[in-house]
């Protein structure tokens, strides 16, 4: 959605309204008032949870424990990805195998992860790990695939060595998609941490959502689906940031070889 | 029709017979697609009003029909060919039962006769513009009006469609309204060509062209006096762009 | 390289041959088999492979894992066909009126953020363990795609096809239905297509955090009893029921839009 446009003010103000329904409704009837508190009563439980130091701890583990996987999916990813989209040999046999498992939603996958790894930690981040690896995967198998005979031909024309075809032909080339399935990706490992730890954690903001829910401690849990909410954002603002900056980088890297 | 005044067109006042072929050409720019538009009621006039049979339009007028350049763009992909060419038939107001003949005799006559099923992704350019002209007709206009239809096509194609227009034109009696960039084939086509000045358009000659009808590619063409007019109209067109 | 054989022949390239792909997987199948009767694995923890299809095949054939299934799908189904419901024409009307997308945008904005699962807590304040609970979950997850695709899609005709319906004389109404509909429905289906894993992933997570029953609940429940292949085999019935899903949702594609199903596929082949 733009928002190239002037400010949206009936957006806000529709929103508002939302939230002012919310808050008289909920104060209207007690009974609602467990389901769903009143806005201003999660504001408050929201700020005393951040101030107090409560959720810190949580917020903490839970964004630990998404960049471990997240980075760990998108090295072996991208790595396999750049080798089984190069290699055409590499790829006809895995190709069958990458289409029986795609099917199988990951989150099958966190009960196994119980299995060998416990609860805790290890198993959290090994089921990021397995998610997350998924889409980063396709989408780099398909853009190396996808790479122009003739860019890479250009490239052996001039000698280039292999590695160096790599670099500076395929990567580049295929950065577009890789970037999507980094994207896709960020999302799923978040899903999954915070699902993890709802099945079987005993810290992260995951499992703080469920307890609070299971203590009935309503206005807790929806400040921390808020909280939750807010750290999805931010992480994807911080990743189109990032994104733009190295899209900079690569146009100066072109430049600079022009020259 | 009466005079208009736009930004892209300046003062153009032009009276067209029924039944007749006429052409608008100009340099680039020049407003020619927007004098169709504005005719056809797409777009409205920032200034001044168009007359069709003397009265003031409002919108798309009910007897007219424009035929696009970009006829992938146009054509539903939903439909098959005979899906399109009944589209033209249904906004006539025609029942679905009398249309299917009408629609498959028109399929025909531009020359698609067993590509009643097909999808137009399935066909190509030449063959998709044909498409749109024979759901154009279906609808039963008094007025074609055509865009740079074959502005898109390569040269054979476009040789082969202006033949296959001529032959519906003469079958049908429709009147045209056709633009293009393309002199040769203004000439070719029309009985009358207007040569448009650039921004704002105004009408700076007026053509009437005599050659026997059914025109031949090769022997009309050949006619002197058809590469004396092409010069006259290209060097007009020259100055316009240069002026 | 690629080599064409004449015009009919399929391309016999050792190296792109598809039956690469299943020896390989075969191979991988029957070193797991092999490696597990060896002992080199712990079979407590990975069964043969064997072991989990015989268990599968026992438990499929004596109806249990179809009872899971179907409890399953029945909530999905409800879930994914009223997102479907609500959110195609919201994303119509939102497209077709510019005042209505511009005070929804925020909310939306607003609310899409937040990851699915962690609304199940809130969904189970409400509705317990029920049904209703998954139901609302998969609404509330599959809303996002199927509404910015529906959207999208609309916003994204183009203004020729357009004029075209408006110089053929068509009013208003005529255009949505006659027009804008089979235009959009590409991208309304992929939304559609989209939301059809995210649909499953729900179900799945929503069944693991609260239920009683279903396949998510059913893998869950036997590890915690340690009835390891019977663990696996869920997840097999899992992995076949997403294969399944898809199909059935291409062979939709195929005869709701064989139009686009067709362009699709000559896009693939070129």
């Amino acid at each position: 959605m733009n928002g190239s446009e002037k400010f949206n003010w009936t957006g806000w103000l529709v929103f508002g309204l939302f939230l002012l329904l919310w808050e008289c409704g909920s104060r209207a009837s007690p009974k609602l008032q467990l389901y769903i508190p009143p806005v201003s009563q999660i504001v408050v439980a929201l700020s005393h949870l951040i101030v107090s130091g409560q959720v810190t701890t949580h917020l903490l583990t839970t964004l630990r424990r998404f960049l471990e996987g997240y980075l760990l999916a998108a090295a072996i990813a991208v790595t396999v990805g750049v080798a089984l989209g190069y290699f055409r040999f590499a790829h006809s046999l895995t190709e069958m195998l990458i289409e029986f498992l795609r099917p199988m939603p990951s989150v099958a996958i966190i009960p196994v992860a119980i299995l060998l790894l416990g609860i805790g930690d290890a198993m959290i981040v090994a089921v990021t790990v397995y998610a997350s690896t998924w889409p980063i995967l396709v989408n780099t198998i398909d853009g190396v695939r996808h790479i122009e005979r003739t860019l890479i031909d250009t490239g052996r024309t001039f000698g280039l060595a292999r590695r160096r075809i790599l670099w500076q032909i395929v990567l580049p080339a295929a950065a577009p998609y890789i970037v999507t399935g980094l994207r896709v990706s960020l999302s799923i490992a978040l899903i999954l941490v915070t699902t993890a730890e709802m099945i079987a954690g005993s810290k992260g903001l995951g499992f703080f959502i469920l307890d609070e829910e299971r203590s009935l401690q309503s206005s807790n849990m929806y400040a921390g689906i808020i909280l939750v909410a807010v750290l999805g954002y931010l992480l994807n603002r911080l990743f189109l940031a990032l994104e733009e900056k190295a899209m900079k980088w690569r146009r100066g890297m072109v430049a600079r070889e022009a020259i | 029709m009466g005079g208009e005044t736009t930004a892209a067109i300046g003062n153009i006042s032009c009276q067209v017979e029924t039944g007749e072929f006429v052409s608008f050409v100009g340099p680039s720019g020049c407003g020619k697609t927007t004098l169709l538009m504005s005719i056809a009621g797409l777009i409205a006039p920032t200034a001044g009003k168009i007359l069709v049979k003397g009265r003031a339009i409002n919108g798309p007028p009910p007897n007219l029909v424009l035929v696009f350049q970009e006829f992938n763009k146009s054509l539903f992909a939903w439909r098959s060919v005979l899906g399109n060419v009944l589209f033209g038939l249904d906004a006539r107001g025609k029942k679905l039962r009398e249309s299917e003949g009408k629609a498959k005799t028109l399929i025909e006559l531009v020359g698609l006769k067993g590509f009643e099923s097909h999808y137009p992704w399935e066909l190509s350019g030449g063959m998709q513009q044909r498409v749109a002209i024979a759901r154009a007709l279906a609808y039963e206009p008094e007025v074609l009006l055509m865009d740079e239809p074959f502005g898109s096509l390569d040269a054979l194609t476009r040789l082969e469609l202006e033949d296959t227009l001529l032959r519906l034109w003469e079958e049908l009696g429709t009147t045209i309204l056709f633009i293009t960039h393309d002199i040769e084939e203004a000439i070719y086509l029309s009985d009358r060509i207007w040569v448009l000045s650039r921004r704002p358009s105004e009408i700076i000659e007026e053509l009437w062209i005599d050659f026997p009808r059914p025109r031949h590619q090769v022997t009309t063409r050949a006619e002197g006096r058809f590469m004396e007019i092409r010069n006259q109209i290209y060097k007009q067109i020259s100055n316009e762009n240069t002026a | 390289m690629a080599s064409r054989h004449g015009c009919a022949g399929s391309n016999l390239n050792m190296r792109d041959s598809k039956l690469n792909g299943v020896f390989f997987l075969l191979a991988l199948l029957l070193v797991w088999e092999l490696a597990v009767r060896a002992e080199w694995v712990n079979p407590l923890i990975v069964p043969a492979v064997s072991k989990i299809v015989g268990t599968f095949s026992e438990l499929f054939w004596s109806g249990q894992i179809p009872v899971q299934i179907l409890a399953s799908l029945k909530r999905a189904a409800v879930g994914y066909a009223l997102a479907a419901a609500v959110f195609i024409p919201l994303g119509i009307f939102m497209a077709l009126f510019d005042n209505i997308r511009r005070a929804l945008e925020v909310t939306v904005e607003m609310l899409r953020p937040i990851p699915p699962p962690v609304v199940i807590p809130a969904a189970m304040l409400f509705f317990g363990l029920e049904d209703e609970m998954k139901i609302f979950v998969i609404f509330f997850s599959c809303a996002w795609p199927i509404l910015l695709n529906t959207l999208d899609g609309v916003r994204n005709i183009d203004r020729v096809l357009l004029h075209t319906a408006r110089t053929f004389g068509l009013p208003q109404r005529k255009i949505i239905w006659q027009v804008i509909l089979p235009a959009s429905s590409p991208q309304i289906m992929t939304g559609l297509r989209v939301s059809l894993p995210i649909m499953l992933i729900l179900v799945v997570i929503s069944e693991m955090v609260g239920s009683t029953d279903g396949i998510g609940y059913f893998i869950l429940d036997a590890q915690r009893r340690f009835r390891v292949a019977q663990m696996y085999a869920g997840m097999l019935a899992l992995a076949i029921l997403g294969y399944v899903l898809n199909q059935l949702f291409n062979l939709a594609h195929r005869s709701l839009l064989p139009w686009h199903w067709g362009m699709l596929q000559k896009k693939d082949e070129g």
